[in-house]
């Protein structure tokens, strides 16, 4: 299926610095998957190999296989931009692109040239996507007011209608609800919850409840010495990982004795 | 509880020692001393040009500006072709510093590899630390005569009949002076330029990338919008150093008060003259029409500083509105 993202011994590196280590994951279409795990285990980079966004850092590298659309992303003649379009990312900290309008900060990723659209195809990804973001009924009699000028929890569905507007298969969430009031993240977790029937979602979270209400699967990463590279200690469906974890590990964090 | 009750009350009843808040008042004064120097500088400036250009505002009124007659031997002075040679060669100067100065920014700021930035941008900057005697001396010794012989023929055979490319050409004249300029200013627009999309958050970058923009795309989409602001300060800076450029410009321009169509003819700007003419007057009408020159230099560079702020404001004014008139 095009949702699904297979990795397998993914590695990924900041110069010397190992980040993670040996991942290998399945990630399957159509449902959210939660990652967790405490600060510093590499859940946010193992998400950002999984769209080639982490080889924008310098010096960073990555080996092993992400199997997406049947193909390994990191082949050597796919282009990493092909990849970005087709894995949307949104991220812990809203960026809208703060002087553009509401409507043009929607539009932004049909206006690339790999994703061109007529004017009133344009049109209609934007209202679609703002209305599968739940944002459609705020900013509607403001389309063309700036995004920087929305409050943060809009923002944050802003980039989410942004990210959907270029139609991709996956969404990766990078804590994208750590920023915002509760309000804002119970709106972003129905978002995420409508989203399901047609992408496949992964979110990293440090909040083990919205990891327990929006997951489907849950992976946990832990590094286990510091030092050490994160590695993938537990994955399975979210009801048994939340209920009776196979690993120590696993439920001593989930049960919040450490991290 | 009371414990830290107690040790709170102890803490924020301790008044400050006068002694400190002495020291504060002191800096807030010296600090406003040195913020009203400049005002003060600039105010006693134009007062003292304004003063010796009396005569010369006397004699000649407005007609000053518009006048072509340059001639100290009967006592006639127009601005007129130092003003046109002041502004054409720095805007000729600004059209070939600024696409390149981009360009050199653009690369510094998001392609260069790390161990080439520090370098490179290290040169740029040394472009801005040459004397601009040095400038000059290169100018009329190399760039002149190459330009002469090779560029401006070129430009003059085959594209003789449009007015700018008409004329003899010398190598020393407008184009040489835009030329040396253009050279000049490129360090200052560039290093500013490269400063303000560096300073382009990294988040908004990616958020073009994660989109599936090329670089390119992410450069037009977060980077430019942003450092527009600086980027235009960097460009009036450039024009700033152009106008006012004195020395360089004197040994290429060719110095002839004319105000002619051809971009290849020799010219004057107002700096040029008076660095040129001031040795050799004593007083009188014509040391007041040099001063007057000189607040005509000084109005043009406010002038346009005010002009670009605007295009600043007015620029940032729109994109807050939003440019989608649609909804």
């Amino acid at each position: 299926m095009a949702g699904s993202i297979t990795t397998n011994n993914l590695s990924a590196t900041f110069g010397e610095v190992r980040a993670i280590e040996g991942i290998s994951i399945e990630i399957i279409a159509n449902k959210v998957t939660a990652l967790i795990g405490p600060s510093g285990c590499g859940k946010s980079t193992f998400l950002r190999c999984l769209n080639r966004m982490h080889e924008l850092v310098p010096g960073a590298g990555t080996t092993g296989e992400v199997i997406w659309d049947g193909r390994n992303i990191y082949a050597p003649d796919v282009d990493a931009t092909d990849v970005r379009r087709g894995i949307g990312m949104v991220f812990q900290k809203p960026n809208p692109f703060p002087l553009m309008s509401i409507a043009d900060n929607v539009s932004a990723g049909l206006r690339l040239a790999g994703s061109k659209r007529n004017k009133s195809a344009m049109e209609e990804a934007v209202e679609r996507s703002l209305r599968l973001a739940a944002l459609w009924d705020e900013v509607k009699n403001k389309l063309h007011k700036p995004g920087g000028s929305l409050s943060g929890g809009q923002q944050q569905r802003l980039c989410i209608a942004r990210a959907l507007a270029v139609e991709p298969d996956v969404i990766l969430m990078d804590e994208p609800c750590s920023a915002l009031d509760p309000a804002s993240t119970q709106k972003i977790e129905d978002t995420m919850d409508k989203l399901k029937d047609n992408y496949t979602i992964v979110i990293v979270t440090h909040n083990m409840q919205q990891a327990g209400r929006v997951s489907d699967f849950t992976g946990f990463l832990l590094t286990q010495e510091s030092g050490e590279p994160g590695r993938l200690i537990e994955y399975g469906p979210t009801s048994k990982i939340f209920t009776m974890p196979d690993h120590k590990e696993t439920e001593n964090y989930i049960t919040g004795r450490f991290g | 509880m009371s414990f830290i009750n107690n040790l709170r009350d102890k803490f924020r009843r301790a008044p400050r020692p006068a002694r400190e808040r002495l020291g504060d008042t002191l800096f807030r004064i010296i600090a406003f001393l040195a913020a009203a120097t400049i005002v003060l500088i600039i105010a006693l400036l134009v007062i003292q040009l304004f003063r010796g250009a009396i005569p010369s505002i006397r004699e000649f009124g407005a007609g000053f500006l518009s006048s072509t007659e340059w001639d100290p031997g009967n006592d006639l002075y127009g601005a007129w072709p130092f003003i046109y040679g002041t502004l054409v060669s720095s805007l000729l100067a600004l059209l070939m510093a600024v696409p390149l100065s981009l360009g050199i920014a653009i690369f510094l700021s998001q392609f260069a590899p790390r161990w080439l930035r520090s370098p490179l941008g290290f040169i740029v900057e040394l472009l801005a630390a040459i004397p601009s005697v040095v400038y000059g001396l290169w100018g009329i010794f190399v760039l002149a005569p190459f330009l002469g012989e090779t560029v401006e023929p070129f430009f003059s055979g085959h594209l003789g009949s449009i007015p700018i490319f008409a004329g003899p050409v010398y190598g020393v004249g407008l184009f040489s002076a835009a030329v040396v300029l253009a050279v000049m200013i490129l360090p200052t627009i560039s290093a500013i330029s490269r400063e303000s999309m560096l300073n382009v958050p990294r988040d908004l970058k990616e958020a073009a990338q994660a989109l599936g923009a090329t670089p390119w795309e992410t450069i037009r989409m977060s980077v430019l919008p942003l450092a527009r602001p600086g980027i235009i300060g960097a460009v009036i800076l450039g024009l700033g150093r152009a106008l006012g450029e004195t020395m360089a410009v004197t040994m290429v321009i060719g110095n002839r008060p004319e105000a002619s169509a051809s971009i290849f003819a020799p010219a004057y700007t107002i700096a040029s003259v008076i660095a040129n003419e001031f040795a050799e007057v004593t007083a009188g009408l014509h040391m007041a029409a040099l001063i007057e020159l000189a607040l005509i230099l000084l109005a043009i560079t406010l002038l346009l500083n005010l002009l670009a702020r605007l295009l600043v404001q007015q620029t940032g004014a729109r994109a807050a509105r939003g440019k989608d008139k649609r909804a």
